[in-house]
């Protein structure tokens, strides 16, 4: 028998819940985990590939930075998954966890395709254009609108409701592009009208510019709408409490039917924006995860549009930047999606020392 | 042709299985891992992996590499479920983004690994497919995609739904995804609970990545379509109602749906599923009846047939 038996084990520490903190210092915390993590794949640079982690990271460097087309690509991505992550962030601030951004960029994808298909040639440009919007924020807004519906009136689980739409989107993409190749290849070659037209002559190259400042439009829009509307203000009340919304006379149900039509309307207009200043053209892999990354950016950006332009870069500067280090070394493109899965772990843990703080107590003395 | 239609579906469906009894333990104590695809790619890896090397090494005993396969291929899908718990768990993170790093992960690092192994173009992990097909197939009968694993899930369910159901250690795992609080006044350690739980339905939902690559599949370009069946085992979690049972027939139904595109054609004579056209329809029925599985048990509203209430919200003991 031990003879301290009436002694209680004490933790070595405990975790209690932070009040606000001040920016610059959770700043601090987040820079501190992207280097920490840029470290370690550094660090499994050396060990599993056995290459220098300076011409790594150098890589890194230049394959977003290193020439002006490069610059231009990364802006364009950098817009396309700010629109996406725009999108559902209204949602996500009301707690509404819409992961089917995806299949809702893909259907406006689809009809703004369809717009172009059959009537590319037959209506002026611009006005094709025009419809090609219309049919796409239709068709993102209705996409987002029906899983909202069913949560709104019966609470059905969003989160796995809209990751259902997703697939029945991909799998209509793949119909589609099946009734429209007959020769069942299933590659839409490039479609002749509906583009974008570009502007600013000699500094927009490479024609992304018009897309980069609708972009910026909609980002100043909706850090308006979110914070100085009345809708936003709906908007956090439902995500803080939704029996507060009640009591204060808020109509949970319309606000969330609301909201999703908004996030819907967003995503047709990402949509429109990968059709026709992008791809101009339409496969099953379109979006290409654009909608799964776009939550990452809007919950790290705290939901707050112009944090997130900097997460949204950060997950575009990842991916470009280590496309490059693959084909420098030559190694297999997958080593993309690890370093960017390693990166996410280590910004998600270092939302924990935001959040929380640990109080380490004090040994006792010995009895 | 029925016949073989219908066994490749039960093993097709078997890899869903292994997702979704392994996701229903994890959403019993209340976490929604998005990571299951990601974790399952893992799974496959880890155990071709193994049996790689295991044949490079020269062990032919086919109860070996069989057994240390399985186990490779859960601890590697188990370590994926602790850097999950240890972020949803201890560091209280977003579950969806949590789950979601994690599939971006698996997927890539399953790739790296395959790609490393089948370098190449050499696959001696293939060579294990013999030892996989105990014990009734061989390479030409019917059977031929319905080895060991195919029993192996169906036993892991039963088990899982009698431990989730009708033990008290399956009691603590339910209250625990109700409403964490109440279990823990009622001394049940939810953070253990929860560790335990991700890690042995992550386990449990890696062995179907090597299902799929050794019965179902048994080529080397499978790999890559794992991902895209581990959201389908996650539909399959709604379809079931959180009861592994009856996923068991579930993922026959859903292993008999996407493949349909491919059998029904010459199962049917009718002149419209005949053209190609309709394949991609096809493919999107699990997804639709997932979809009114899950409306119309929200729209019944019984209590048994309803997600965990805690599901996908993190558990801090001192908040209120």
């Amino acid at each position: 028998m031990a003879k301290n038996t009436t002694r209680t084990r004490e933790p070595l520490f405990h975790v209690a819940k932070r009040g606000q903190m001040p920016l610059w210092k959770s700043l601090a915390i987040r820079i501190c985990a992207i280097l920490a993590a840029l470290l370690f794949c550094g660090v499994l640079c050396i060990v599993v590939l056995g290459k220098n982690p300076i011409s790594f990271y150098d890589n890194m460097f230049k394959g977003v930075f290193g020439t002006k087309r490069r610059i231009w690509k990364m802006l364009k991505d950098l817009a396309v998954l700010l629109c996406v992550s725009l999108a559902v962030t209204p949602a996500f601030k009301m707690r509404y966890w819409n992961i089917g951004a995806e299949g809702q960029v893909h259907m406006s994808c689809l009809a703004s395709v369809a717009c172009a298909f059959y009537l590319g040639g037959s209506v002026p440009n611009n006005l094709l254009l025009v419809i090609m919007l219309l049919a796409a924020i239709t068709a993102g807004a209705i996409w987002a609108v029906i899983p909202a519906i069913f949560k709104a009136i019966w609470n059905t689980n969003e989160t796995l409701f809209t990751l259902m739409m997703n697939y029945i989107a991909t799998s209509l993409v793949a119909f589609f592009l099946v009734v429209w190749v007959p020769s069942g290849s299933s590659a839409l070659g490039e479609l002749s009208a509906g583009w974008l037209p570009t502007i600013g002559g000699a500094i927009d190259k490479y024609g992304y510019l018009l897309l980069v400042l609708i972009v910026a439009l909609l980002t100043v829009a909706m850090f308006i709408y979110l914070k100085y509307s009345k809708h936003g203000y709906e908007i956090s009340v439902v995500g803080e409490s939704r029996k507060t919304a009640c009591y204060i006379g808020i109509n949970v149900k319309k606000v969330i039917i609301r909201t999703l039509i908004v996030s819907g309307v967003l995503c047709g207009i990402a949509g429109f924006l990968i059709v026709s200043a992008l791809d101009h053209s339409i496969t099953v892999d379109t979006v290409g995860g654009r909608g799964f990354t776009a939550i990452m950016v809007s919950w790290l950006g705290k939901f707050n549009p112009f944090v997130m332009i900097l997460t949204s870069f950060l997950m575009v500067f990842l991916q470009q930047g280590s496309d490059q280090v693959v084909s420098a070394f030559r190694i297999n493109d997958t080593f993309t999606s690890i370093v960017t899965g390693i990166i996410l772990f280590f910004i998600i843990g270092c939302e924990f020392f935001i959040n929380y703080k640990l109080i380490f107590h004090k040994k006792e003395g010995k009895k | 042709m029925f016949w073989d239609y219908l066994l490749s579906a039960l093993a097709l469906g078997m890899t869903f299985l292994y997702g979704s009894t392994g996701e229903i333990i994890t959403e019993k104590a209340g976490h929604l891992n998005l990571g299951i695809p990601g974790i399952m790619c893992v799974g496959a890896a880890g155990g071709c992996a193994s049996l790689h090397y295991m044949i490079m090494g020269g062990v032919t005993n086919g109860f070996v590499l069989v057994v240390v396969g399985i186990l490779c291929s859960f601890l590697s899908a188990a370590l994926m479920g602790l850097i999950y718990s240890f972020l949803a768990v201890s560091l209280h993170a977003n579950q969806n983004v949590t789950g979601l790093a994690l599939t971006t992960f698996g997927v890539g690092l399953m790739k790296y690994i395959i790609f490393d192994l089948t370098d190449g173009n050499s696959v001696p992990y293939l060579q294990a497919l013999n030892a996989f097909r105990f014990p009734f197939a061989s390479a030409n009968n019917a059977w031929k995609y319905c080895g060991v694993m195919v029993f192996l899930a169906i036993i892991i369910a039963l088990v899982t739904s009698f431990v989730l159901f009708k033990t008290k250690v399956g009691l603590h795992l339910r209250a625990i995804g109700e409403n964490p609080a109440t279990a823990d006044a009622a001394g049940i350690n939810v953070t253990a609970y929860k560790y335990v739980a991700t890690c042995v339905g992550s386990g449990i939902a890696g062995l179907g990545g090597l299902c799929y690559i050794m019965d179902y599949a048994g080529s080397r370009e499978a790999y890559l379509s794992i991902e895209a069946l581990g959201w389908l085992a996650i539909a399959l979690v709604i379809f079931a109602m959180w009861r592994p049972h009856i996923s068991i027939f579930g993922s026959l139904i859903f292993g008999a749906l996407f493949i349909a595109g491919a059998f029904i054609p010459s199962l049917i004579s009718l002149k419209i599923l005949q053209t190609m056209r309709a394949a991609p329809l096809l493919k999107m029925l699990p997804y639709v009846v997932t979809v009114i599985v899950l409306i119309i048990t929200s729209v019944k509203d019984k209590k048994e047939n309803q997600p965990p209430a805690s599901l996908g919200l993190s558990y801090f003991r001192e908040e209120r």
